[in-house]
Formats: structure tokens, sequence, C-alpha cells
């Protein structure tokens, strides 16, 4: 999510203060024995974040999910760092849904995951839940051997006071440390010390997740529990007349057959023993649809609609001088039009999660991502206290914005299902491939219309920007009253970098009843591609290198210019360039972190292949700069997936795509090399789990442009005939 | 009922003849290592080993594969092939997500026992059968190289 003026509004709450009064009957018996049996003989606890056990396991509680951004290790990294603790006996386990104690600081009072903010918004109240553990240790060690605590040092785990030639574990000081007071005012480490941050420490989840032990919500089996697997109405707002399950029923392992409607969907769900049996029974169900109220909307109509409201004044998201009078009065004028289609996030793991809905209370294991929205969501379903809802956080096998949903759709299906088959025993909902690409919530569809208006000696002296497409935040509780921007519908255009005099950001914000949400970096998804693919058109239409044209208008913006310089001068952008290589460049900022790409697209004999990406991250400080480099790597596959061949299309209300071979996505062959370049800093760090995705889209498209002498306007790539070798 | 031979065990199930192998392993006998995530075998993520090839469970039924040997990730690391290959992804930090890397593995692991140094051009035909939504692909490539090299 991207929400910047909730970053504003965010109080930095000093949830440490109360902490220590965390009862250890919040937490779950979730992972490892070493954590269970450490319990047992009181480990110490001082605040809500970290606990060391006897037998020196250190476990750091995570407020974040864990779907793949490394959040596990990357929290972990800055509780170890200011301990002091032996990395190898750092263990992770997810908090529960308390968002009194585990809510994001940037997002105010919720609990939840989102717009890259895990290690910012954690890094200082980390720092301190390690800092004052160690405080505690240390204390305890002076206090036994009789020795003033600053001649003690720690590392590794171990306590020494070395003029005595003493020395304790952590497990050995476990027990005194915890009768201490806990300290307020522990001062943290110099940076220049670090052992930990800024040195690939190893990922706490690669062992499990490469040996088949890592536990998702697919792999949760409870006593009774009953898998449900359904068929949601063919188009959106469609309900369920009537159905005929007799078929559906003669499935062996099949208990039962339920008409469910949530807020956002209707459907019938098949429960049964094993996912097989309800799968073939759903396959069987015959459902008669109301669909007096379904949507018949069609993708190749809206685009022609968006394309029209582009010729139109919108909303104004950010006005700078005149744009008006400068495109009137300017010697050339230059336009372009790009769209947009439909995303589909396609996780791994297609969507599901379990529940156990009881008397007045209920349970969730879920890989999950939006606790303060879920247990609100599911308690308002239910007619039951927030309260009264625990939620088991899991690993998620990916999510890409798509578990973190302002409804709690799939969640609170789940609830209804169990609730219309009147089970008190758990439901796994289990949703196909099929009806996870089908669904909705999709990365809304677009138009961008841009003007550019040049003087008589080229210079960039007006930009009109029009953005086309529905709102992510309309109607959820992340919309400001009286909302007239959706901010993130235009977060990466009405805050152009390029200083540029005469200026207008508009948007007409549409409504449709296609479920739309935010998708791995949200607006820049879009806007980067619009706004860096025209600024090449200027480039080159002015016959300028596209990399010293962005220089001349990034001035007064250093940490753009800062990668876009590291990224030119590593792939070497002013030395000889292989002949048989066309390049291009983009560079954008999202969630306060900078990336530059450079793509390097190869003649080869059966065309273009893209070789390389040259990448430049400016994230502040590098907690683990090579989970950096991963989430740059993986970022930009995302991406490519999406450019190459990504669009969800609807033909008369029904979606078109189903499976990964009508919504294909990047496969081993298509991958690019990619090379991680970041920018030394000492500033405080920031997210890297979406800034990759941006540049690379636009990136590429650039090179196209050049090799094959034809701007790329709108995406994916294989619907204006273009395939990359 | 039906007798399978998994990770060199006799296991019995009384699986209906037409579910996949898949759905039997987690379902049935509670081995989740192996995962859902197309049931079309258009993305890997169930893969296991079937007489030694990597073979996508999710659209094997359970009755073909009576009489077959079968290998899953929950066994992988016993054989010295499996045991590299892991170590390699370790070695690496391939997981993300994490979802689809048993499959990875497995398929990773068969290319392996077949070829025991694979040119870039044998890991894309080997390994573009499975999707991986975070991208490790080229972590994946170099632990394959890693791994290859340590069985050297």
């Amino acid at each position: 999510m991207s929400t910047p003026e909730r970053d504003l509004l965010a109080s930095r709450r000093d949830v440490l203060k109360g902490g220590a009064a965390l009862t250890l009957a919040f937490w779950l018996p979730v992972r490892g024995s070493a954590a269970q049996s450490a319990r047992a003989v009181e480990p110490l606890a001082p605040n809500a974040f970290v606990r060391i056990g006897t037998d020196d396991i250190v476990t750091v509680v995570s407020k974040h999910i864990e779907m793949g951004q490394g959040t596990y290790t990357g929290l972990a990294t800055i509780v170890a760092e200011e301990l002091d603790a032996d990395w190898s006996k750092v263990r992770v386990e997810g908090a529960p849904a308390d968002p009194s104690v585990y809510n994001n600081l940037n997002f105010g009072p919720v609990m939840g995951t989102g717009g890259s903010s895990s290690i910012a918004n954690s890094f200082d109240q980390l720092r301190k839940a390690g800092a004052s553990a160690r405080a505690m240790l240390v204390a305890a060690a002076a206090k036994r051997w009789n020795v003033p605590a600053s001649d003690i040092t720690v590392s590794r785990g171990v306590v020494t006071h070395a003029a005595s030639g003493r020395s304790a574990r952590f497990g050995e000081l476990v027990a005194d440390a915890a009768a201490l007071p806990v300290p307020q005012d522990v001062p943290f480490k110099d940076p220049a010390s670090y052992s930990l941050i800024g040195k690939e420490a190893a990922r706490v989840d690669a062992r499990q997740k490469s040996t088949g032990t890592a536990t998702f919500t697919q792999d949760i089996h409870l006593p009774g529990m009953l898998t449900a697997v359904v068929m949601h109405a063919p188009r959106f707002g469609g309900k369920v007349k009537s159905f005929d399950a007799s078929a559906a029923k003669a499935v062996k392992g099949v208990k039962s057959v339920v008409a469910f409607e949530t807020p956002v969907r209707a459907g019938v769900a098949v429960l049964a023993d094993n996912t097989w049996a309800a799968k073939k029974a759903r396959d069987l169900l015959q459902v008669q649809w109301d669909e007096s109220n379904a949507y018949r909307g069609t993708t190749t109509e809206l685009f022609s609609q968006y394309r029209d409201l582009t010729k139109q004044p919108g909303a104004s998201a950010k006005l700078t001088g005149d744009p008006d009078k400068a495109l009137a009065s300017a010697a050339e004028v230059l336009e372009a039009v790009y769209e947009f289609p439909y995303l589909a996030h396609a996780a791994m793991e297609p969507l599901n999660c379990v529940v156990r809905v009881g008397d007045g209370e209920c349970e969730i294991w879920n890989g999950e991502q939006f606790q303060s929205i879920d247990l609100a969501q599911v308690g308002q379903f239910l007619g039951i206290p927030p309260a009264k809802v625990r939620i088991h956080m899991l690993y998620a096998g990916g999510s890409f914005g798509r578990r973190a949903n302002p409804q709690a759709d799939y969640v609170v299906e789940a609830v209804a299902i169990a609730k219309a088959a009147k089970l008190s025993t758990p439901v796994k909902l289990v949703w196909t491939r099929e009806e996870d690409t089908r669904a909705g919530y999709y990365r809304p569809m677009y138009v961008h219309s841009l003007k550019a208006g040049l003087d008589k000696s080229g210079q960039l002296i007006a930009w009109q920007h029009r953005i086309v497409g529905q709102s992510i935040m309309a109607g959820t509780a992340f919309a400001q009253p009286d909302m007239k921007i959706d901010g993130s519908s235009v977060e990466g255009a009405s805050n152009l970098p390029y200083a540029i005099p005469n200026l207008a950001v508009e948007l007409h914000t549409t409504t449709l009843p296609v479920p739309v949400l935010w998708w791995r970096s949200v607006g820049s998804t879009h806007t980067a591609f619009a706004t860096e693919c025209f600024i090449d058109d200027i480039a080159r239409h002015t016959q300028r290198d596209p990399y010293a044209f962005r220089k001349t208008l990034l001035h007064d913006k250093p940490r753009h210019l800062g990668v876009l310089e590291l990224a030119a001068a590593k792939a070497g952008w002013n030395g000889p360039r292989p002949r048989d290589e066309v390049w291009g460049i983009a560079v954008h900022e999202s969630f306060n972190s900078y990336v530059a790409q450079v793509a390097q697209l190869k003649r080869v004999d059966d065309g273009l292949r893209l070789a390389k990406i040259v990448c430049a991250v400016d994230c502040g400080l590098a907690v683990n700069p090579n989970i950096v480099a991963m989430q740059m790597e993986g970022g930009i596959g995302y991406a490519l997936a999406a450019a190459l061949t990504g669009a969800i299309t609807l033909q008369d209300g029904v979606i078109q795509q189903d499976n990964f071979d009508s919504y294909p996505v990047l496969r081993m062959n298509q991958m690019p090399a990619v090379e991680v370049h970041i920018v030394p800093s000492k500033k405080k760090p920031t997210g890297v789990g979406e800034p990759g995705v941006p540049p690379l889209a636009p990136a590429l498209a650039n090179a196209l442009a050049l090799a094959n002498g034809k701007p790329v306007r709108s995406l994916p790539l294989a619907t204006q005939g273009i395939t990359l070798a | 009922m039906i007798t399978l031979d998994i990770n060199g065990k006799k296991v019995e199930t009384d699986a209906e003849p037409d579910m996949p192998l898949l759905w039997v392993l987690r379902d049935l006998l509670g081995m989740t290592g192996s995962k859902y995530g197309c049931g079309k075998a258009l993305c890997g993520a169930c893969t296991v080993h079937v007489n030694g090839t990597a073979t996508r469970s999710c659209v094997l039924p359970v009755s073909a594969a009576a009489s077959m040997k079968i290998t899953t990730i929950e066994a992988i690391g016993e054989s010295s092939i499996g045991k590299a290959v892991q170590e390699a992804w370790v070695a690496e930090n391939v997981p993300q997500c994490g979802y689809c890397q048993s499959g990875q593995v497995m398929s990773a692991t068969a290319l392996l026992s077949a070829n025991r140094q694979p040119t870039d051009a044998d890991i894309d035909a080997a390994m573009s059968g499975n999707i991986c939504r975070c991208a490790t692909y080229n972590r994946i490539r170099a632990a394959i190289k890693r791994a290859a090299a340590t069985l050297a």
C-alpha cells in the first residue's frame, strides 16, 4: 500500500514501554521445540519482540509477514545486531494479531505489512528491543561478577569480562537478567561497529524452504478439518439463484455443499474430506446465477472510453506554473498515450485460509498480511468483537499485495463458508488457480495521455499528464474523507522528479464493479512507465542522450541522480557499447527508495534477447545487502512478466484468463542476468520489496524503441506483437 | 487399496484411483512439501520423482503411480545429489516466498542425476517448467552450478 499521507500522520508510539507486560499466553506454539522448552523455564522477554531462552536461542517476534521479501531475516538482523547475538542461534516467529503491540508505525494504529515499510518502520523499534535485552544481560553479568557494566563486552551471544577472564553465554544469564527492570533509555550501537547489519546474514528461512518443511496456509491440517473448494459467480456482481448439487454430493468424501455470500462476492462451496474430492465435486455443480446486477463490461470498450476521457481535463493532482499557456506558446508539442491492462497478482500459493468459527469467537490460520483489517472485517461479518478473533501468522507463498485486502475478501469468504455450513470445526478454503486468477482484485487498467511543450531551443518547458483509471483506495478504510485524488493513482507522476517549470498532473477516477487492489509498487507500476518512456521520447526527438537528458533535469534530486549515475557507470553507458546491443535506461523513486536500471538488449539470431539488467538502488542503509539484491532481482522478474505478457481482459464481463497458460508468467529461460549495485548510505533504511519493479518496463521499452524505431505505448508487449528471444 | 512405494516405504492408501498423486501425498499422507500451484502441470510446484524422472504429481492419477518408485521433497535430501542441491539452495539463499522451491529442488535434482555438468541451455530446458513468481531464477541457476561443482 502506498499511503504517504498516513506516513505523515503516523504517531511514533513507544510500544516497548508496554511491551514487558505482554503475557506469555499470547505466544502461539507455532515453531520449534526449542522455543517451547525455553518458555517453560522463564525466558528473558524484556519486550514484545525478543525473548532469550536458557538454551541460548534468541527468538525474534516478527510483526510483519514473511511472504518472500526477506523481512524475517531483516528484522532479526536488526535485533541481533544490537543484541550482539550469535546469528546461528536466532529464530523468528510470526507475531500474534495484536495491533496494540504490533502495529506498523508507518500505518498509525494499524497492524499490517505493505508499502515496503517493514524495515523502515521497525528499525528504531527493533534496535531498541535488541539493545535493551543486551543491557539486561550485561547488567546481570555485572551483578553476578561484581564488576562495572562498562567493563563488559558482548559478542556472538557471549558476555565477557576480559579483565577477570570470566564469560557467560546468554542462556546462563537469562534467569538473572529476567529479574532486572527493563531499561528505558539504552544507546544504540555505533554503526561503525556493526557485525551483522550490512554484512549479508544468511536467510533464516532458506533451509526450511529448501527442504519442504516451511509451513504455509495450504499445509495446515487440523483435526476434523474440511476443505472447501468454491465456484464463484462468473461475473462480478453475480449472485446464486439456485444450485443442483446432486452429482457433487455423490462424490466420495463430500460432506456439504453450501451457497455463500460476502460483501464482495457470491458462490457455492463444496466441503469435503480432502481437496481433490472437493475440487471434483465442485466441477460437477450445476449453478443458476442471478446476473441481474452482474457487470458485463469488455476491456477493449473500456480502453476506448478511457482514451476519450483523457481528452478532457481531470481533477488536479499537481499544478506548477501555467502548463496550458506554456503548451499554447510552445514551439513544439509532443504527445503520447499509454495503455495498461488489468493485472493479476498470481502468487504461487493460490489464495486460501483456514478458519474455525466458534461460539462468539473465531480462529484463523493464514499467511496474514493485514491483521487489523482482517480482525475488523471478520468481527463485523460474524458480529463479534475483533478481540475475539485470533490469527496464527504463517508463511505466505507470495502475495505482491493480494493478501492485504481492505475487504479481507478471501478471509471473510472462508468464514462465510464455515458459517453457511454451520461448522464449528476448522474449514480450509482453497481457491483453485482458476478462481485465484478470475476472482478480481487486479491492478487497475489505466490510460495515460501526456503532452510535452518544447521551446525553440528544444528545452522542456511544459508537461501535461492525464491519468484515467479506478481508485484503489475509494470505498476502503484507507480513503480520506472527501477524497478527490487517490494518491495511489498518481504517485510517481504527481511527484515527477524532473525540473519542468509548468506541470499539470490530472486524474479521472472511474468507477467500475471490477475489484482492484495494490499490486507490487502500486501506482508506480504504470506512472513510471508513462513518465520514463515519455522522457525518452523527448530525448530521442531532440536527439539527446537519454541519460544525459535526465541528468540535466535532475540537478536538485541527488538520490535520483545517484542511482542513475551508478547504474550508468556500472553498465558503461558512456563507454563503447557492443555493436549488437541496444540499451535503455529508467529511474524511479517509490516508497522512499530510488532505483535506476539499464536494460541491455542483444541482437541474436532469432530476434532480441534481454541479456542483462544493471540495477542501482539507494534504500538508505542496506540492512542485508544480499536481500536487497534478491528483491531487486525478484522485482525485475515480476515486472518483466507483466511487461511481456501480463494482461487480464474482460469480455462481456467474463475474465478471459484462468491459469498459467492464458496468464503466462516469467520462466527460467526468460530471466535476464541481473547486476545489483547498492549506493552506500548512512540514511535510515527504506524498503526494497516493491521499488525494484517500476523502472524495469520503461528501461526495456526504451531499449525496444531504439531497436525497433518505434516507441512502445501499450503493455503488455505481446499484444504489440513484440516478443523477446 | 492402492499400494505405493514412497521414499522407499510401502504405503497403502484408499484413495480414489483418479485422485492425483499430489493430493494423496498432501491430504491423505500428510506429506505437504509438494505444493499445489496450478493443477494442470503448468507450474511445477508439485514436482516429485517417479522412477527417477521429474513428474508433475498434480496430474498423475494415483492409480498410475502404483508400482512406481516415488521420491518426494521429504526424502530427496537422503540422496547425495538431493543433499548437494539443498545445501547449494541454502548457500545461494535461493528461496524467497519458498512455495515453489520444493518443486525446483526436485527438478534440479533430476537434472543433475541425469547430467552432472549441465550447461545454461540444459538448465533452461530442465527448469523452465517450474515457475517462481519471486523470480529466483538466477540464484537457482547458480545453485545448480554450485551443486554440480560439489558433486564433481
